[in-house]
């Protein structure tokens, strides 16, 4: 169940986004991919998922390689993704939204869906109990029949996190999932994320608050410009003086 | 309340034929039925995927020509000519979609502009086959013809009223199986999020082929029925009103509803009659073109979502 990529380079013109970027994410843990703004967090992760189309290199997962598949295609294979800004369906209700996420758990077709009520009828009811399982799991039990674009913006981005899970990933990409939230809410997050964790799930985060990412992380690594600077456990990685300079060296502040 | 509504206007629908004896005003009852199914059909591209289909009237008009041609050159019984007016549109409709890939919103309402385009210019110029602007007269009457028993043609109003009908409830049953399933929350997450749906394992294409063939199914079963009732088919099924009219429908009665496109239909091919009998010819069009303003100034969703919250408020 390793996530690896090798040799990955994307290019935008003539700015390089990443160049030559290898790593691997083992099962069961969380790694972090760090870095300052535009290293190329992002742009990995789209690599990763399949919205984006590296100029070169290979992504492969559990040895099947799955450079240039569509993103539906990665999500099935459970690699699903969060993005860092607020991305639902907007018109739907939280449940609704959960439902949507859920659509890999489901089996009925066109077919079924006109011709086999009674299927669709057990199926909605199994779907049902799963969403109101993974609503209650991230703790938006209360606001199971609100709109998406009501909820205030720290439950917009738990409801994030909830149709992600619904989608019944492996890997789970999270895209600085705590952005722009108060600390008593990034304290709930990094909760979550252990108990995704605990779960089984493989995270992999995209994230700028180094307390955070250094409170939760068994691995980190850290781009630059699109290079992977470091790879290590935290305490090594926050001691690294390439990854210092990267932070502080160039003028720029440190998030944290 | 609602439900009382609901069975109340099934009575009015089923009895119909029974109470309307002025045969023009069954004749718009029909017309409303048609119109009906195709606002159904629209309704599934723009209200759940969110992807305006501006060359619906292709569809329609593919669905009348193909049992045109079918029933009057080659003299197949209708109830084929029928089947043909949905799998050949519906192909259509598969074509589009598959052709449509990547594109969306303005582009996919010109990619279906386009298509209608050279369809009807085939139709028109395409003499051989169609008639050109001539058009297909004779097309015969839907008859039920049971082994043992005499043939019951369905040519009078009332008879095809009811076939009509049917063909509404099928549509609004097609509708209603597609959305309360998970096929119609992959519709729905087209329209609300493509990429998030993608992220959570939604196949974007294969969703929107699918409501685009079953639309356009749909769209000509409408059309088909609309050359059994009329008899006669031309050029005229391909205009841009008949896509105009549907999208008024489709908006005016709440898309993304099940009940708004039949509410729309109904209303919207009502309205012109009575407009028609109360007024002028001069002021019918200009007080049309008022009230369509009014509804959706004062309704911008449409007006069954207006009732909705009207009455839980």
């Amino acid at each position: 169940m390793t996530l690896e990529a090798r040799d990955l380079s994307v290019r935008f013109g003539g700015v390089a986004a990443l160049s030559g970027v290898s790593f691997a994410v083992a099962p069961g843990t969380v790694t972090s991919l760090i870095g300052p703004n535009g290293a190329g967090k992002t742009t990995a992760f789209n690599v990763i998922t399949g919205f984006q189309q590296p100029t070169q290199g290979t992504v492969s997962h559990d040895g099947q390689a799955i450079t240039g598949w569509r993103p539906h295609r990665i999500a099935a294979r459970g690699l699903v993704r969060t993005f860092q800004k607020t991305s639902l369906f907007p018109g739907l209700t939280v449940r609704e939204n959960v439902l949507t996420g859920l659509h890999l758990r489901g089996r009925v077709g066109v077919a079924a869906a006109l011709l086999a009520r009674a299927r669709v009828r057990d199926e909605e009811r199994r779907l049902g109990e799963e969403a109101d399982g993974v609503i209650d799991f991230v703790g938006l039990g209360a606001r199971r029949r609100e709109a998406a674009n009501g909820l205030s913006y720290g439950d917009q981005r738990l409801l994030e996190l909830a149709v992600a899970l619904a989608a019944g990933p492996r890997i789970l990409l999270l895209d600085e999932p705590a952005s722009g939230m108060t600390t008593s809410e990034k304290a709930s997050v990094a909760a979550l994320i252990a108990r995704i964790r605990a779960q089984g799930v493989t995270v992999f985060l995209v994230e700028h608050d180094m307390r955070l990412v250094m409170g939760i992380s068994d691995r980190v690594l850290v781009l630059n410009y699109g290079r992977l600077i470091a790879d290590g456990d935290p305490a090594s990685v926050q001691r690294d003086p390439e990854v210092i300079r990267a932070y502080l060296g160039s003028g720029a502040h440190a998030h944290a | 309340m609602s439900r009382l509504l609901v069975a109340a206007a099934l009575l009015v629908a089923a009895t119909a034929p029974a109470w309307v004896w002025n045969p023009y005003h069954l004749h718009t009852l029909i017309m409303a039925g048609i119109f009906a199914v195709l606002a159904l059909s629209l309704n599934l591209l723009l209200g759940y995927t969110g992807q305006l289909s501006l060359g619906h009237a292709a569809f329609f008009g593919i669905g009348a020509y193909a049992t045109g041609l079918l029933t009057v050159k080659l003299e197949w019984s209708p109830w084929i000519g029928l089947l043909a007016a949905v799998l050949l549109p519906g192909a259509a409709g598969f074509v589009i979609g598959r052709l449509a890939l990547k594109l969306r919103g303005a582009y996919f309402v010109l990619l279906t502009i386009s298509f209608a385009g050279c369809v009807s210019l085939v139709s028109v110029n395409w003499m051989d086959l169609t008639n050109g602007p001539l058009g297909l007269p004779g097309v015969p009457p839907l008859e039920i013809a049971l082994p043992g028993l005499p043939a019951f043609s369905l040519r009078t109003k009332s008879a095809f009223y009811y076939v009509v009908l049917a063909a509404v409830g099928l549509a609004y049953l097609l509708c209603l199986g597609l959305i309360r399933s998970r096929v119609g929350r992959a519709l729905v997450a087209l329209r609300e999020n493509e990429t998030l749906a993608a992220s959570v394992g939604i196949d974007g294409t294969h969703y929107l082929v699918l409501a685009a063939a079953m639309s356009a199914g749909m769209a000509g079963l409408a059309g088909g029925l609309y050359a059994h009732y009329t008899r006669f088919v031309s050029p005229e099924v391909f205009l841009f009103t008949y896509t105009v009219t549907m999208v008024i429908m489709v908006v005016a009665g709440g898309k993304g509803t099940l009940a708004g496109p039949v509410v729309g239909a109904v209303l919207f091919t009502v309205l012109p009659e009575a407009l028609r009998a109360a007024t002028s010819w001069q002021w019918q069009m200009l007080l049309y073109g008022v009230l369509l303003v009014a509804v959706l100034f004062f309704m911008p969703e449409g007006v069954v979502p207006a009732l909705r919250r009207w009455r839980t408020s």
